[in-house]
């Protein structure tokens, strides 16, 4: 019963996905998936779903939907197009997974052969029991640290990568635009009379005066310093 | 017996992920999303027979099957938001339009036709 309860939702937001009325049938996908893996006892794996497919990949997918207003329910026209022939290979696909689990469906095309079927041990209570997440750091860190480590070195590059893809042109980088520069200051560059440090620190501190709090609203408007080589009053 | 549901889930939750990506072609938000439920699938079959058959090995990789998808929905997500940003259209059936510089230029593909 507890197996019905969690995995029909699932299955139903599972087929809803195809629609995406909202993002919110993932999400239900999700949710009712990490329930059932609690049932099969994988209290780890259970609690790591949530935070990676709904909290990372859930969440951007939001981001996007909310940024960029996009109409996500479709007209469907070409429903029925396919199911034919997709009709049939998830038959035989589903046919043939009957080959690993050795138990027959369909009677007279059998797929039983002469060895025993895969049965289900309970260990726990026969020794100490672990917990999950032992089992899986004893592999994991001792074994194979090698996939841990690039694992991480994979989503470093997933990280570089998004920023360097999706890197606007007009946000606020610490650039120097050499060709602005040199377009409004073209005659001092040229004629080379740019003011020495005396006079610049002169000019700033006849701009300023002593206050603290005009100084910062200097520092902060976005003409500083530029206008310290032009010698603008304060606007 | 209990291990043909659990089977029998992500089985049905991997064809419609599928049955996703085939059908919307028009909306590649979808098909990330679809991706990702088959990717969810087949890791959720991952952690079934880790645990039917009683093996370590299912479970440590499916903690890295999230890893994984993870990084390519990110990944993936970026190359859409740059595509809807040039394009301003989600559709994707016509994607191969975009020229590139691989084999197959412009150039090649004239002298191709021609001759």
């Amino acid at each position: 019963m507890k197996l019905s309860v969690l995995s029909s939702p699932a299955l139903v937001s599972g087929l809803m996905v195809v629609c995406l009325h909202s993002v919110w049938f993932p999400i239900l996908v999700f949710r009712n998936t990490s329930g059932l893996i609690l049932l099969l006892g994988l209290d780890f794996s259970a609690m790591i779903f949530p935070v990676v497919y709904i909290g990372a990949i859930a969440v951007s997918f939001l981001f996007v939907v909310m940024m960029f207003h996009i109409q996500i329910t479709e007209i469907h026209e070409e429903v029925l197009h396919y199911l034919p022939e997709s009709g049939i290979i998830g038959l035989i696909f589903w046919w043939e997974i009957f080959f690993i689990l050795d138990i027959e469906i369909i009677p007279l095309i059998s797929t039983q052969r002469n060895t025993t079927s895969l049965r289900y041990m309970v260990y726990a209570g026969k020794v100490r029991s672990w917990t999950n997440l032992e089992t899986l750091g004893n592999l994991l860190y001792t074994y194979y640290f090698f996939w841990f480590l690039v694992s991480s070195l994979f989503l470093l590059v997933a990280m570089i990568g998004a920023i360097v893809l999706t890197m606007h042109r007009t946000t606020k980088v610490k650039r120097q635009d050499v060709f602005r520069r040199n377009t409004i200051y073209s005659r001092r560059i040229i004629m080379k009379r740019t003011p020495d440090p005396l006079t610049i620190y002169l000019r700033y501190r006849r701009l300023i005066g002593l206050n603290p709090i005009r100084e910062m609203a200097v520092i902060f408007s976005r003409s500083w310093p530029l206008n310290l080589f032009k010698g603008f009053k304060h606007l | 017996m209990d291990s043909i549901k659990y089977f029998t889930f992500s089985m049905i939750i991997f064809i419609s992920g599928i049955r996703g990506i085939l059908l919307n072609r028009r909306n590649i938000l979808i098909m990330s999303m679809s991706i990702e439920s088959m990717l969810l699938a087949v890791n959720s079959n991952f952690l079934v027979f880790s645990v039917s058959s009683d093996d370590m090995m299912g479970q440590s990789f499916a903690l890295l099957v999230p890893t994984v998808a993870a990084a390519e929905s990110a990944i993936g997500l970026a190359i859409f938001v740059i595509t809807f940003r040039v394009r301003g259209t989600i559709a994707v059936e016509s994607i191969n339009s975009i020229q590139g510089s691989g084999p197959f230029s412009l150039g090649e593909r004239i002298r191709f036709e021609l001759s």
